[in-house]
């Protein structure tokens, strides 16, 4: 039975592989097509007279000598600083991704043990606090910021970063906590426990599976964020996205936009390898709420 | 769990909320009902040979010093909502009595800044929202057929363009599209029209916003798509195939109608998440055709000398109160959701 309702008819496969390609095309090649061109120079990259010139290099043989070049990705790195925006990026998501999951499964465990109707409308108010655009959030923070002289530092970065990821962490969290059993704690709480004996010793061994699907998200909103990082830091303590945003910015000579274009795949690559190694973890994580439905 | 125990454990995570959150929300509602202090203006003589002039000129001490005394500028009550940048109630009193056709009125509405940027946000919401949630499902019905060995390279690649930036994710294709770039010198050859390219006409440029909208949120919608046909019952697909139910018929009798709840979650969750478009704006560098709200906002704080917190503010307020429309249903669900539980 099964074998026959899954048997698809020679015209559906083919048909269902072109379709497949053409989407997988459509989704990958862009960023091939930037990592390849990152090796070349910009004549070739944007070269407005012949496109093969991106595939063959030819104005990056005439300039460099070979037909590929690291002088992008050197330059970038060193000349424009882009080592201390990747260093300033490994410390705010560091920072928010352990910070916020330790707040986040705090508070989680709490909502999914409490019976009291409370817990409810906090997690109406980190539903609505989640819809919330952060350009507003950081409109909002601007002033009281530099009033309060921390703007432009990365503490003042990573609180607000954790905080903006806090309710959808929380709500992830809790749909992960309901589904560990309620006996496991309580029978630890009947036997003497205090609540956060039992968090400690009975659920945190179980808790990774979910703590590693919200911890990827809390990754990728801090490494991937430009609206706070570009507003609420200064120069030198751009994180990678608002320096390529800044490198775009200043195209007095030619090799800058080269350099934003050398720094997109710096800036990519490690974040395909995590995703290609949790890619499990994000596709539960995104579906946690959707599916019941 | 009792009260005292809950409140220790929920306030690191709540205080975070409330303090960065719900405090400048607040704050910004404040900082909109101010504007910026004027100048200070004083007169000051200067004579030559030729006679005496007065001439005006801004006294900077005066200026400086009340800037000094009140950062925040001084209060304007709701003016800043109703001036020529945000409602424009008396630019739009005024066209309608002087516009004589109605498309006249509408021209110079939708060229007044704010009704210009909730046009363009309005339209990138609802004309990127239903192709992602056909597109995403066509995906994930053809990736389910797949065998498991290359489902998961599959599943990856499809999944890249949610994953970065909207900033980096634009850029890429911009590079591409860009009239020096392969697609869009490729096009130009095409068309052997060397003046062809993006930045030529606003509707171009909107074009190619909307299509970077959908490249980067049909993933999305494939997962979720992607999950939920596996939750899909096997038996009715059964009975429909005994029954001499094509496979067509059976998608869209048995499989479509049982995804309806997830495709509405995902077309609250896009035109939410649309309606903050702003990156891809920068990204395509389509500041001069497109504009949108949260564009406006960053717009104004952009310049560190002179940053309008109290339009910022306002705009911001405004985008909230949209926000607010579209997120009615979703609390409405969730709070339905909740009542079944119980």
């Amino acid at each position: 039975m099964d074998t026959k309702l899954n048997k698809y008819s020679k015209r559906l496969i083919i048909f269902n592989g072109i379709f497949i390609l053409f989407w997988l095309t459509i989704s990958i090649f862009p960023f091939l097509w930037t990592l390849w061109g990152s090796f070349k120079v910009k004549a070739d990259f944007f070269s407005r007279a012949e496109w093969t010139y991106a595939l063959t290099g030819f104005n990056t043989l005439i300039e460099t000598g070979a037909t590929t070049t690291v002088k992008a990705y050197v330059e970038s790195w060193f000349e424009g600083e882009f080592w201390r925006a990747s260093l300033n990026t490994m410390i705010v998501t560091v920072s928010v991704v352990s910070i916020s999951l330790f707040l986040g499964t705090l508070g989680a465990y709490a909502l999914s043990r409490s019976t009291y109707k409370y817990t409810f409308y906090i997690l109406i108010a980190a539903l609505i606090f989640r819809a919330m655009p952060h350009i507003t959030l950081v409109s909002g923070y601007l002033f009281p910021f530099f009033q309060l002289n921390i703007w432009g530092i990365l503490p003042t970065t990573i609180i607000v970063l954790v905080a903006i990821n806090q309710p959808f962490t929380l709500w992830l969290l809790y749909s992960f906590f309901k589904t560990v059993p309620k006996e496991l704690d309580e029978s630890a709480l009947i036997d003497g426990c205090s609540y956060f004996q039992a968090f400690r010793y009975i659920i945190m061994p179980v808790m990774w599976p979910g703590v590693v699907t919200a911890g990827l998200f809390s990754m990728m909103l801090a490494y991937n964020d430009f609206t706070v990082t570009a507003l609420l830091l200064n120069q030198q303590n751009y994180t990678m996205v608002p320096k390529i945003n800044a490198f775009l910015g200043t195209i007095e000579h030619g090799g800058n936009y080269m350099w934003a274009v050398s720094s997109v795949v710096s800036a990519t690559a490690p974040l395909f390898m995590i995703i290609w190694f949790f890619q499990r973890q994000l596709i539960s994580g995104l579906t946690a709420g959707a599916v019941k439905g | 769990m009792p009260h005292k125990t809950f409140f220790w454990f929920i306030l690191p995570t709540g205080l975070a909320m409330i303090l960065f959150i719900g405090l400048p929300i607040v704050s910004s509602f404040f900082q909109s009902l101010h504007i910026e202090t004027e100048q200070i203006l004083m007169e000051v003589e200067n004579c030559d040979p030729f006679g005496c002039k007065t001439n005006v000129r801004v006294d900077v001490e005066a200026t400086e010093k009340l800037r000094q005394e009140n950062p925040l500028g001084r209060f304007n009550g709701f003016g800043t909502y109703t001036d020529r940048n945000h409602l424009a109630f008396d630019e739009i009193g005024e066209a309608w009595n002087t516009s004589s056709s109605m498309s006249e009125f509408k021209d110079i509405v939708l060229n007044l800044p704010f009704y210009k940027a909730l046009l363009f946000t309005l339209t990138f919401c609802f004309a990127v929202t239903p192709p992602v949630i056909i597109l995403g499902f066509i995906v994930a019905l053809s990736v389910n057929t797949l065998s498991k060995i290359i489902k998961g390279f599959i599943v990856f690649g499809t999944i890249l363009p949610m994953i970065v930036t909207p900033l980096i994710g634009s850029l890429v294709l911009f590079w591409m599209i860009d009239s020096q770039g392969i697609i869009g010198a490729s096009i130009q050859i095409l068309f052997d029209d060397p003046n062809l390219s993006l930045k030529a006409s606003s509707n171009l440029t909107w074009i190619t916003l909307i299509i970077y909208g959908i490249w980067h949120n049909t993933p999305f919608a494939f997962v979720v798509f992607y999950a939920a046909l596996q939750t899909v019952p096997q038996d009715p697909i059964e009975a429909a195939y005994i029954d001499g139910a094509s496979r067509y018929q059976r998608v869209r009798y048995i499989v479509i109608p049982h995804l309806y709840p997830v495709a509405t979650f995902i077309m609250l969750i896009c035109l939410m998440d649309n309606f903050r478009v702003f990156e891809p704006i920068i990204g395509f560098s389509a500041e001069g055709v497109a504009q949108s709200l949260s564009w406006m906002i960053y717009q104004d704080l952009r310049n560190e000398n002179k940053m309008l917190f109290g339009s910022a503010g306002a705009t911001s307020m405004l985008t909230i109160i949209g926000i607010a429309f579209l997120l009615t249903p979703v609390l409405i669900r969730t709070w339905k959701e909740f009542r079944t539980e119980r």
